[in-house]
């Protein structure tokens, strides 16, 4: 079937999609977008967050015919010249909150989503916020003090 | 496989007469781990997510109407007043993202024993209404939930909303599991003071093939509670209170926990919540 949707600000149409496919397979089998990382499949991980309609979604979750008409950004969207870095991506590299890197895109996007409706949250409203992002690698510190870089550096700069 | 997506119910309940065998997605959160673990490959899906009547809720004499569709995120955001005991859970339920997407409606359709959202409704005397092209009818909640993951849902038929009497006095809902977040419950309580009948409403979640009710409990704490000159809970008739709730549940040995643990777990949150609530209730 075709599929006609939003991403990162581009109307597309993707076609020969299976119905019972998901929405991440969209993303990074059909339309070259393998930011969203593919780890679990069944919404435990987060590593596949992007939003749809402006909601936080695993996109392993959404069947990708359902996306039909909505508008989706995935990681690959937030930054908004296409070689720079979000301030938000910027924070976690700096703040050492990448070892592999698998988790990094989901986590990304989802504090994103957080300090566009929180610019300061707690550290509880945080680790709450991030409760379906799980990484293996850093023990969550360093990704503690990223979203808390993040959050200082876009409320200086006014950047969203 | 065939893929629909119905942009009004009327056109989603003929295409359900058309296909009976047709599998509803509503947030896929369930459906979709099935379908990408080659679980199930239904011959026919049918998006409900473009049905903007199950999308919506409502109040009406008291009750609230909310539509199958509603996402916990609004749950938790829109009615955390009228219907505190089901935000409460709705908040415990997965993550974020999770919460974003998963429905009452899918809830109900799945019907696990573990199902968060199903205890809250349980515990107020809740019921569901189903739809389908010859027409509507309505059963309480307890009665649509036939056993682990069976319902009484018509092939025909589609969940259009679950209709709850608005709160009357406090309500708790206590979850207990492996951690905060992204946890299938191990047991969870509920409880739901009315002020006006002087009653107590109860359910247990992930103690037996079906929601259950604690009579016992609640007849007992009905006479106990001092409705007029709201003084403290006696101690003593809380903790009773918690053993009669343990005493209803029919719990299993599995992966996630013991029959033993599950009941030593409601014995304390029910007495937990129930302090909460008539706490809450004094003040
Ligand atoms: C990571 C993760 C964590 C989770 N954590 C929890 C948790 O903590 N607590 C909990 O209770 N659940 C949890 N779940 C399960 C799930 O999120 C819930 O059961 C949710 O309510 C399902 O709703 P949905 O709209 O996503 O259902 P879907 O997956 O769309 O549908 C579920 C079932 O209901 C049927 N259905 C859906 N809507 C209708 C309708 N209107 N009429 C008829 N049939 C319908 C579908 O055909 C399907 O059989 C979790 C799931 C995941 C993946
Ligand atoms: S791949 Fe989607 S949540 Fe893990
Ligand atoms: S950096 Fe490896 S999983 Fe998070």
């Amino acid at each position: 079937m075709r599929i006609n949707l939003r991403v990162n600000g581009e109307q597309s149409a993707v076609d020969d999609v299976w119905e019972g496919e998901s929405l991440l397979h969209v993303l990074r089998e059909r339309m070259a977008l393998p930011g969203s990382k593919n780890a679990c499949e069944q919404g435990e991980c987060g590593s596949c967050s992007v939003y749809l309609d402006g909601a936080l979604v695993c996109a392993c979750l959404v069947l990708a015919a359902q996306a039909e008409g909505r508008e989706v950004v995935t990681v690959e969207g937030l930054a908004t010249d296409h070689d720079d870095l979000h301030p938000v991506q910027q924070a976690f590299l700096e703040a050492g909150a990448v070892q592999c890197g698998f988790c990094t895109p989901g986590l990304i996007v989802a504090t994103h989503e957080l300090l566009s409706r929180r610019p300061d949250p707690s550290e509880s409203e945080v680790r709450e916020a991030l409760a379906g992002n799980l990484c293996r690698c850093t023990g969550y510190e360093k990704i503690l003090d990223a979203v808390a870089l993040a959050g200082r550096r876009m409320a200086a700069g006014g950047a969203g | 496989m065939d893929f629909f997506r119905p942009v009004s119910l009327a056109e989603a309940l003929e295409l359900k007469a058309a296909h009976p065998e047709c599998t509803p997605i509503a947030g896929g959160t369930d459906l979709m781990v099935e379908l990408n673990f080659d679980k199930k490959r239904p011959e026919t899906i049918i998006d409900l997510t473009a049905c903007s009547e199950l999308q919506e809720w409502s109040r009406d004499n008291g009750t609230v109407r909310v539509g199958a569709g509603v996402p916990y995120s609004r749950i938790i955001a829109e009615l955390a007043t009228d219907l505190p005991g089901l935000a409460i859970a709705s908040r415990t339920v997965g993550s974020p993202q999770i919460r974003n997407r998963g429905t009452l409606g899918g809830n109900l359709g799945t019907a696990s024993p573990a199902g968060d959202g199903i205890p809250p409704l349980v515990a107020v005397g809740a019921s569901v209404e189903l739809a389908s092209t010859s027409g509507t009818r309505s059963m309480p909640v307890t009665e649509f939930i036939t056993g682990v993951k069976e319902n009484a849902l018509r092939g025909e038929e589609l969940i259009t909303a679950i209709n709850v009497p608005g709160s009357r006095g406090p309500q708790q809902f206590s979850k207990i599991g492996t951690r905060n977040a992204m946890v299938i419950a191990v047991a969870t309580f509920s409880v739901a003071l009315d002020l006006e009948a002087r009653s107590v409403g109860t359910a247990l979640g992930s103690c037996s093939p079906r929601p259950l009710r604690a009579s016992d409990a609640e007849a007992f704490i009905a006479d106990e509670i001092d409705w007029d000159g709201r003084t403290p809970l006696p101690e003593s008739a809380a903790a009773r209170f918690g053993e009669l709730v343990a005493d209803a549940a029919r719990p299993i040995d599995d992966v996630r926990g013991t029959a033993a643990y599950r009941k030593h777990a409601l014995k304390i949150m029910a007495k937990r919540t129930l302090t909460w609530t008539w706490e809450e209730a004094r003040t």
